[in-house]
């Protein structure tokens, strides 16, 4: 087992999660509440990831950073090194890529939070934003949770985004679905399959969490209790 | 805490479709006051609330309450929900889910000053009878304790003005009777005035000062509501109102407050108005209408309409009667009543309405 590889996904995905918990609160209730006539365009660029191959997105994201576009020459000339095949460029490409993940469950629960109680916390002289504080987010809680565990477990397992961005950087970029690529090209199955093992076992403990967490509300409409 | 003033509306709003809003009225809310909004449903009564606590926006209009203006289009001005002091009881309470009783009802008080106020909140408590909950959450009480937290919740912040929809309409209707009396005891003794929605008799009855009728997004009637009770203006009143019976008919001569109106070839003897049009819709309610058997009673009825009985139904604890006197007029009766009578469908019995009792509306 490369535990620098699970290392450095286990960093990989914290630190995408947390900045998606930062980003995709304030993306996620203006998605919920938001009446723009053009808010279907952003909640496509959004879900994009869902169904874009990773190399697509990797290599849109590669071209972004790189030294020849404005983006990625300001970054370099103000952190002094270069944003792809970096970890903060890694964690940059995982925001993009995880971020409908975060997102749709937090937006869907905000959504589902009943109109009049926001309304009632209004007329109570409790502003917009202690409201969302308040009221919002505690009743929203499980999509939050979803949406964050989401992330870090789809973080956790990407590859093609990694290779694109990353590159394969022993103990920088290389994560654990790299590390498993590796193992095999090498034939070295054994090794490939623990590390295989290890991600199936952590997948589905983290799948079983969100849906015992959204037991009652259910995912999936089918699944909904009466 | 200045709890007296003027309530001025003066606005409309269009919806997507076909319906609008088209509302003017002025209501002085003194301490304890209620102006009961009464209207059928899809009448606007909910969407003019929802404009006075600043949750929906007006097309065009103005809205003052005492001092301070709300809303007045043509100056850009609109002051928000959570800037206008009031306390706002939507029709399915709205309590928050994941909060204890107590927090609720704390919700809108600030945190700087909440220990302050810890007195006010307990009084509140003590006097909605709300002790033995403070801590429960809201899932897991009944529907009476609902209605009585939310009142408390809106109470808590000193509001200026409560605005309440359909405060008892999810009631059961014994629990409705009882909260219906202590709505009415809690107001008056907290001395806040309240704008309250409904579409129930009774309700505007026992708690309203004053009341307006909406039907179809304009006001129709103004005033003490006994008065558009008894003497609704005009036809779409009286059959928003639900009186029962209602005959076109002619009056014929009037006399020391008495009028003599002829119905489908009977006549009636009816309280006057002094109106100058003598082609008359005649509106009688069914509570207001006696049954007897036999001409030999004596009664201080003017009408004894002799009939045929055409139908019997129930309603409530009531009986609702339908005898054909040569046209079709409504009795509401107590079941024992009917009993004692022996009425069954097709018996001949008489009608018995008092002259004061029958309300007459121009045609």
């Amino acid at each position: 087992m490369n535990w620098e590889a699970v290392f450095t996904s286990l960093k990989l995905a914290s630190a995408t999660t947390l900045i998606l918990l930062i980003l995709g609160l304030p993306l996620a209730s203006w998605l919920a509440f938001s009446k723009w006539r053009w808010k279907f365009l952003l909640e496509s660029v959004v879900a994009l990831p869902l169904v874009l191959p990773p190399t697509v997105l990797g290599f849109y994201v590669l071209t972004a950073m790189g030294p020849r576009s404005p983006l990625g020459h300001w970054y370099a000339e103000l952190v002094g090194s270069p944003l792809p095949f970096s970890f903060e460029g890694l964690v940059v490409a995982s925001v993009l890529y995880s971020l409908p993940f975060a997102v749709q469950p937090m937006s869907s629960s905000f959504a589902g939070v009943d109109r009049n109680l926001v309304e009632v916390s209004w007329t109570l002289g409790v502003s917009r934003l202690a409201t969302f504080f308040r009221l919002i987010l505690p009743s929203a809680r499980n999509g939050v949770v979803t949406g964050l565990v989401l992330a870090f477990a789809h973080t956790l397992g990407e590859f093609g985004v990694v290779l694109m961005v990353g590159g394969n950087i022993e103990g920088v970029t290389r994560t654990v679905s790299i590390d498993i690529y590796d193992r095999v090209q090498e034939l070295d199955y054994a090794a490939a399959s623990r590390t295989s093992l290890v991600l199936l076992i952590f997948s589905f403990t983290v799948l079983a969490l969100v849906y015992w967490l959204n037991r009652n509300s259910g995912l999936w409409p089918s699944a909904r209790r009466r | 805490m200045n709890q007296r003033g003027t309530l001025q509306v003066s606005i409309s709003r269009k919806f997507p479709g076909a319906f609008s809003l088209d509302v003017a009225f002025a209501s002085e809310m003194g301490p304890g006051n209620v102006l009961v909004v009464f209207g059928p449903s899809g009448s606007g009564k909910t969407t003019l609330l929802r404009c006075l606590a600043g949750l929906e926006s007006v097309d065009q209009g103005v809205i003052e309450f005492g001092e301070t203006v709300w809303c007045h289009t043509e100056n850009r001005l609109l002051v928000g929900p959570q800037q206008r002091n009031i306390g706002y009881v939507p029709q399915d309470y709205a309590l928050f889910p994941h909060l204890s009783v107590r927090r609720n009802i704390e919700y809108g008080i600030p945190r700087s000053i909440r220990e302050r106020e810890r007195g006010w909140v307990d009084q509140l408590i003590s006097v909605l009878g709300l002790e033995a909950l403070e801590q429960s959450l809201p899932g897991g009480i009944s529907g009476g304790q609902r209605q009585r937290v939310a009142l408390a919740r809106a109470l808590a912040r000193r509001p200026r003005l409560l605005l309440l929809d359909e405060p008892l309409s999810a009631l059961d209707a014994p629990t409705r009777a009882s909260l219906r009396v202590e709505l009415r005891r809690t107001l008056r003794e907290l001395a806040v005035p309240a704008v309250l929605v409904t579409h129930d008799w009774e309700d505007t009855l026992t708690l309203g000062d004053q009341m307006i009728l909406l039907a179809g997004g304009s006001l129709l009637q103004n005033g003490p509501p006994l008065d558009i009770l008894t003497r609704p203006e005009s036809l779409t009143v009286a059959s928003v109102v639900g009186v029962e019976t209602i005959l076109p008919g002619r009056r014929v001569s009037r006399e020391r407050g008495i009028a003599e109106v002829h119905v489908d070839g009977l006549r009636l003897w009816a309280a006057d108005l002094d109106f100058p049009d003598d082609d008359v819709f005649v509106c009688i309610r069914a509570e207001n209408v006696t049954l007897e058997i036999g001409s030999g009673t004596r009664s201080s009825a003017r009408n004894h309409l002799p009939g045929t009985v055409l139908s019997i139904v129930a309603a409530g604890p009531l009986v609702r009667v339908t005898v054909d006197v040569g046209f079709k007029v409504q009795a509401l009766v107590s079941r024992q009543a009917l009993e004692d009578l022996d009425l069954d469908i097709g018996s001949q019995a008489v009608v018995g309405i008092k002259a004061t009792a029958i309300h007459l509306v121009p045609r």
